[in-house]
């Protein structure tokens, strides 16, 4: 067919022709943006609403930003300076008041003098976070711990923290950093004692306390294995009713003779004192903390074959998912007092971060589930062919797989909770979007700023919340491709 | 089977109660019973002891005495010399309105805003993402201050619209007044006014309203006869009877018919001392309110969307292409239905968060549930106990009802399995 | 203090258990074994309770709790400042967590019976205003018919309001706002025509504008509103401790005794209502269950009530209040306090 094709062409090319550029509207920026801007009449339309838009936003808030003021005693003098640089009635941000005031907006009324102290709490707490939540990627491990000390010690040392806990942060931090080289595990320890550690940086006082916390899982430890020839329930119970016992009999007492035999103390600071992002930042991750153990369990009671247990899990979340959180709050600001008894009254931080607990929990709960629900049945099967006891199957199969599918849902339950952590305003206590902006405000000298802190406070739980959300993603993609 | 084991099982032992998994199970519910019950009683007998110490009784009297507060917006009658019962039932009512309005609004946008980050124009595309992030990752409670603020600061004071030389003027043909207090809008008018139906305790519905009703759902009982009736035509003889006239007929004329009869038309508002009256004054705070509530959960509802599209395979719009459906067809009659499966359940959390999200009302001064109830009510009486308690029970019970409506509705799309 | 970081570390085994520190006995005691006040005071109002910078809390009411964690506790440091909001006040003070609310809270009829709270006194007598712009061209209060007013939720004034408009048989829209901040950021802009608070506020509230010339206080007053500390109901050595401290600033003022001097009166006063007061003579402070001495610290602590009010509200201050009603009555005012003897 070919051949008598070819022999009745007048003229065949026996040499290739080089490949010609290809045709300007079909190659570079002009293909990309018929492609992508341009394609049809509705693209168009919707490019061209686009540009109107970000013209639009340029245009309005331009000028404003351009003209920024960031250094500036008091509101009026903004003005001014914004009056003599860029004419009478030119307008401009007045920034110089997160200058002013950027330590109430991070610290509250936290001592000036000890605001070494959260820095330092909240630089080992990434290194006690290493093993939980970086634990997929050498090179991620790395890059935030070492970020992490560097910058740690740079705030410590720019606040003026005692060369003593300089080097402490500095050693437990070089430890991090070592104990990830080499084996991530080796920092689970520090992980767990963390929060008591956590707690005394940032309320301070006696450590006896905190080391008597310590001791009483110790003691339960202890009471297990001497009990756990006899029976392994009773070793439990037992455990458990020695740890409360201690907490609750001796505990107390033990750390104030401790303290009145050596005393191991730095300065004591209220909680009256905290306030802004601290405040935000201590609600988040002691709710965050929380939260995560109750949802699983109440998760897996709503599971649970027992009837009773899943009728109280599902009365529970669905009354908590119920309601508002604020209700909530004001449930721990006016009504917590009623249901102890009478004469009991604890820190309103502490009462709060409990109601935030079992909010976030709910909704943990319910994720968790769908995670669970998600698993296939054959895993189920596979460990109750393997013979593993209920919470030995849960442990090493079903919670594993379950949680490393609602990752997403359980990040966003997080950056949901940390979102609701500025609700606190309505119960008096200084968060940093309302009430901080407000004691700002109630000073003569910035009275009537207001955009400036909404941006400020705005950009923050932007970057905390985006992170968040981008390292989830992140790791939801590691870890599905470990899956695979 | 069973007699079997049943003949071979050991004699009852207490050990067993804990060492059987067949009764260790009832121990266990037994003791969590037990546990619970004793948690309950000693919370109950805490509050009863707290209760008696403060001289207070635990008694809803204080919802029948007068309220003696004022409420900008009210959609039932309601004064300052009503009882408190009244004002949380217009608290109430105004938590359901914000949450109606903000549920509608933010499922459009949600879709558009979704179906857009789609698009395969990029810098919509871009817009749209940048949109959802930044909405997604700050809190409500920004949003509405910050939209509230927008309102106060940029828009003029009504006196802006007066005199000869006003700064300001009404916009749609002189019918809407935009200001930093309200939006005052018209209101229908009747020339023919055919009085009201009284319901009892001052609320009242005008007969008006009720002959639209009626006409606009027998329109539309009509309209799916005319339906099913070519339906059935279609069925026997295989051609399809032009209906669109008779449906658009149905529909229109009657309500046409009613609003000729009433005489409506629309009141515009005026500016008279030092507000605008004769209009609907429609107060900023439930503006602002609705617009934060509307863009934070359109962000979230744009995503889950998305998410609902993605969702689908390319295949089946592939497939319903190679069947000859044309791209809304295909969309309306394979994606969709497919796609809503995925996005109903998330939507009925979002809905939820909405209408609890809508307790942040007492940030603009918009009196919800919250503000009257768990608000001036709760202040004025000190009863927080019976208040917060009655309140949340009130937001548990709206939740449960629109999650049980939602999920009738999500067991319409759902998957029909055989 | 101790006790209460280490509750923190075991709540929750706290909660289940109920434990905590349990408050027994009287507040005194308690006061006194915690050795530290617990104030109730408001989140943020200029002049009468504010955070600085600092944290550190000044202003009319913050005063007053010094002066009585002076008297009680001989230190006027030792006070916690609990900020409440207009909904926790008297939650916070009836379930104990505050020992005193001092957050110019109105003493009303149902307030002091239903609630269960016993106001001790009255430490500034108030008046619900209005303010408007002077362009509005207002003069009276009786010319507001139609006109939007801003209001703060959850206090007296929104019923005062309700009922002085039902009264004239006027209507008004009210703008509910949720702090004063906001209130101010509203009326500024034009979102009502009227701001209506307590007048001390409504002077404050002016006296930071930019230009207070530009806005007027209409002269109608349309209620009372005498605001003082209050305590819980049944604890009435409590009550009369936190009443005669309050009481003895005042008297201190009528007689002349100010921190400056009270020290050279403490040795030469020959004034017998003046050693009493300041404990020379008879043992007044036995009564309440106090050394001799504790009404010479209240005083010590701030000065006494005019010394108090000068540099907290008074007209040398930015608020700019004139003494008004609470002069003393031997000045034409409402300050009159019983006798100590």
């Amino acid at each position: 067919m070919s051949d008598t094709h070819a022999q009745t062409v007048p003229f065949v090319r026996d040499t290739m022709l080089p490949a010609a550029p290809p045709p300007t509207r079909e190659s570079g920026a002009v293909k990309w943006l018929r492609e992508n801007l341009f394609s049809g009449a509705v693209n168009t339309v919707l490019t061209i609403l686009g540009i109107l838009i970000i013209w639009f936003l340029v245009a309005t808030f331009w000028d404003w930003f351009a003209h920024s003021v960031w250094n500036a005693s008091s509101l009026t003098e903004c003005r001014q300076i914004i009056a003599a640089t860029w004419g009478e009635n030119a307008r401009g941000a007045c920034f110089a008041v997160i200058r002013e005031r950027w330590n109430q907006y991070v610290f509250g009324f936290y001592p000036q003098t000890l605001y070494w102290r959260p820095t330092m709490a909240f630089g080992l707490l990434m290194v006690a976070l290493a093993p939980v939540l970086f634990s997929a990627s050498l090179i991620i491990r790395r890059v935030v711990l070492a970020i992490t000390t560097l910058a740690t010690l740079l705030c410590m040392m720019v606040l003026g923290a005692p060369v003593g806990w300089l080097v402490f942060a500095a050693l437990v931090l070089a430890g991090g950093l070592l104990a990830s080289e080499r084996n991530i595990a080796w920092l689970l320890p520090f992980s767990l004692i963390y929060p008591l550690l956590g707690v005394w940086f940032l309320w301070g006082g006696s450590l006896w306390g905190p080391i008597f916390v310590l001791v009483g899982p110790l003691l339960g430890w202890l009471a297990w294995r001497l009990l756990a020839g006899i029976s392994p329930l009773l070793a439990t119970v037992g455990a458990i009713l020695v740890t409360v016992l201690f907490w609750l009999l001796l505990a107390g007492d033990a750390a104030q003779s401790a303290q009145a035999v050596l005393p191991l103390s730095i300065e004591a600071v209220r909680s009256d004192r905290f306030g802004g992002f601290l405040l935000s930042i201590t609600i988040g991750v002691a709710g965050i903390a929380l939260s995560l153990p109750l949802g699983i369990v109440l998760a897996l009671a709503r599971r649970s074959d027992m009837f009773l247990i899943k009728s109280l899990a599902v009365i529970f979340i669905e009354f908590i998912r119920g309601v508002p959180l604020i209700t909530l709050l004001f449930v721990a600001s006016l009504l917590l007092n009623y249901f102890l008894p009478p004469g009991t009254s604890f820190d309103i931080i502490l009462r709060v971060i409990i109601m935030v607990t079992l909010f976030a929990a709910a909704y943990m709960a319910e994720v968790i589930r769908g995670g669970l629900a998600a698993l296939p049945k054959g895993q189920y099967e596979a460990a109750d062919a393997l013979g593993l006891d209920y919470w030995k199957a849960q442990r090493l199969i079903v919670l594993p797989q379950a949680l490393k599918i609602s990752i997403p849902g359980i990040v966003s339950t997080f950056i949901g909770m940390f979102k609701d952590t500025t609700l606190v305003t309505f119960v008096g206590l200084y968060d940093p979007l309302k009430s901080m902006s407000d004691a700002v405000r109630a000073n003569i000298e910035w009275k009537g700023i207001y955009w400036e802190p909404f941006i400020f406070v705005g950009a923050i739980f932007f970057l905390i919340c985006f992170g968040m959300s981008r390292y989830s993603m992140y790791l939801e993609r590691r870890l599905q491709r470990d899956h695979r | 089977m069973t007699d079997v084991s049943a003949s071979a099982s050991p004699p009852f032992r207490l050990s067993m109660l804990i060492n059987d998994r067949r009764y260790r199970s009832l121990t266990f519910q037994v003791i969590v019973f037990i546990l619970v019950m004793l948690g309950l009683w000693w919370l109950i007998d805490n509050t009863l002891r707290n209760l008696a110490l403060m001289g207070k009784s635990f008694d809803f009297g204080f919802l029948f005495q007068r309220a003696g507060y004022d409420i900008p917006q009210t959609p039932i009658p309601y004064t300052s010399d009503d009882t408190h019962l009244r004002a949380s039932v217009v608290g109430l009512l105004n938590t359901l309105i914000v949450s109606v309005l903000g549920c509608i609004a933010a499922t459009v946008l949600g879709i558009l805003v979704g179906v857009a980050r789609l698009s395969r124009n990029w810098l919509f595309a871009r817009l749209m993402t940048v949109y959802v992030e930044i909405f997604r990752n700050m809190p409500l409670l920004l949003w509405i201050l910050i939209i509230y603020a927008i309102f106060t600061e940029i828009l003029p004071p009504p006196n802006a619209y007066r005199g000869e030389n006003a700064t300001m003027s009404m916009i749609l043909f002189d019918n809407v007044a935009l200001t930093n207090r309200y939006t005052a809008i018209p209101t229908l008018g009747m020339t023919n006014d055919p009085g009201s139906l009284d319901l009892g305790a001052r609320i009242t519905f005008n007969w008006a309203t009720i002959a639209f009703v009626v006409a606009l759902v027998g329109g539309w009982m009509l309209r799916r006869m005319i339906r099913d009736h070519a339906q059935r035509v279609q069925d026997r003889t295989g051609d399809r009877p032009v209906t669109w006239w008779k449906s658009l007929a149905v529909m229109v004329l009657p309500s046409l018919f009613l609003i000729w009869y009433f005489g409506l038309h629309l009141e515009p508002p005026s500016l008279q001392g030092f507000n605008f009256t004769g209009g609907l004054n429609v107060s900023n705070g439930l503006v602002a309110l609705w617009l934060a509530l509307t863009l934070y959960t359109a962000a979230f509802i744009a995503e889950i969307v998305r998410a609902g599209i993605l969702a689908v395979s390319r295949g089946q719009s592939e497939a319903a292409f190679a069947l000859g459906l044309r791209p809304n067809r295909t969309m309306s009659l394979v994606i969709l239905p497919q796609a809503l499966r995925v996005i109903v359940p998330p939507l009925i959390s979002q809905y939820l968060n909405l209408t609890k999200n809508s307790s942040l009302a007492i940030a603009v001064g918009y009196m919800d549930l919250r503000g009257t109830l768990g608000g001036t009510t709760l202040n004025q009486t000190g009863r927080e106990l019976e208040a917060i308690v009655l309140m949340m029970l009130t937001y548990l019970a709206v939740s449960l009802i629109i999650s049980a409506g939602m999920n009738v509705f999500n067991a319409s799309v759902k998957l029909k399995e055989r | 203090m101790k006790k209460s970081v280490f509750l923190g570390t075991v709540a929750a085994a706290t909660l289940l258990a109920g434990a905590g520190f349990a408050q027994e006995g009287s507040t005194l005691a308690q006061v006194k074994e915690r050795g530290e006040l617990n104030c109730g005071v408001n989140t943020g109002l200029v002049g009468f309770a504010a955070p600085d910078a600092n944290g550190n809390w000044t202003g009319f009411d913050v005063a007053y709790c010094r002066a009585l964690a002076a008297a009680v506790l001989g230190d006027p440091s030792k006070v916690k400042f609990v900020p409440t909001t207009g909904q926790t006040r008297f939650t916070a003070l009836s379930s104990g967590e505050v020992d005193v609310l001092a957050r110019n809270s109105t003493w009303t009829y149902s307030r002091d019976t239903d609630l269960k709270l016993d106001f001790v006194g009255v430490n500034y007598y108030d008046g619900q205003g209005f303010m408007v712009r002077r362009d509005l061209g207002v003069t009276s209060a009786k010319e507001l018919e139609g006109a939007t007013i801003c209001i703060q939720t959850g206090t007296t004034t929104e019923l005062n309001l309700a009922d002085y408009f039902r009264a004239n048989n006027m209507t008004y829209t009210p703008v509910n706002i949720d702090s004063n901040a906001e209130g101010e950021q509203q009326y500024m802009a034009g979102a009502c025509d009227a701001y209506t608070t307590d007048a001390s506020g409504l002077a404050a509230t002016r006296a930071a504008f930019a230009d207070p010339e530009n806005h007027i206080i209409l002269p109608e007053i349309i209620s009372k509103e005498p605001l003082g500390p209050a305590v819980r109901h049944g604890d009435n050595n409590w009550g009369d401790i936190a009443r005669w401290t309050l009481n003895a600033l005042i008297a201190a003022e009528e007689y002349g005794v100010t921190s400056r001097n009270i020290e050279e009166l403490v040795r030469s006063s020959t004034n017998p209502e003046v050693q009493r007061l300041l404990g020379t003579t008879d043992e007044l402070g036995a009564m309440i269950g106090l050394d001799a001495e504790w009404a010479r610290r209240a005083i010590l602590a701030n000065g006494n009530y005019g010394e108090i009010f000068a540099a907290n509200i008074g007209e040398q201050t930015p608020i700019g209040l004139a003494r008004g009603l609470n002069a003393q009555w031997t000045q034409g005012g409402l300050l009159y306090t019983p006798p100590f003897r």
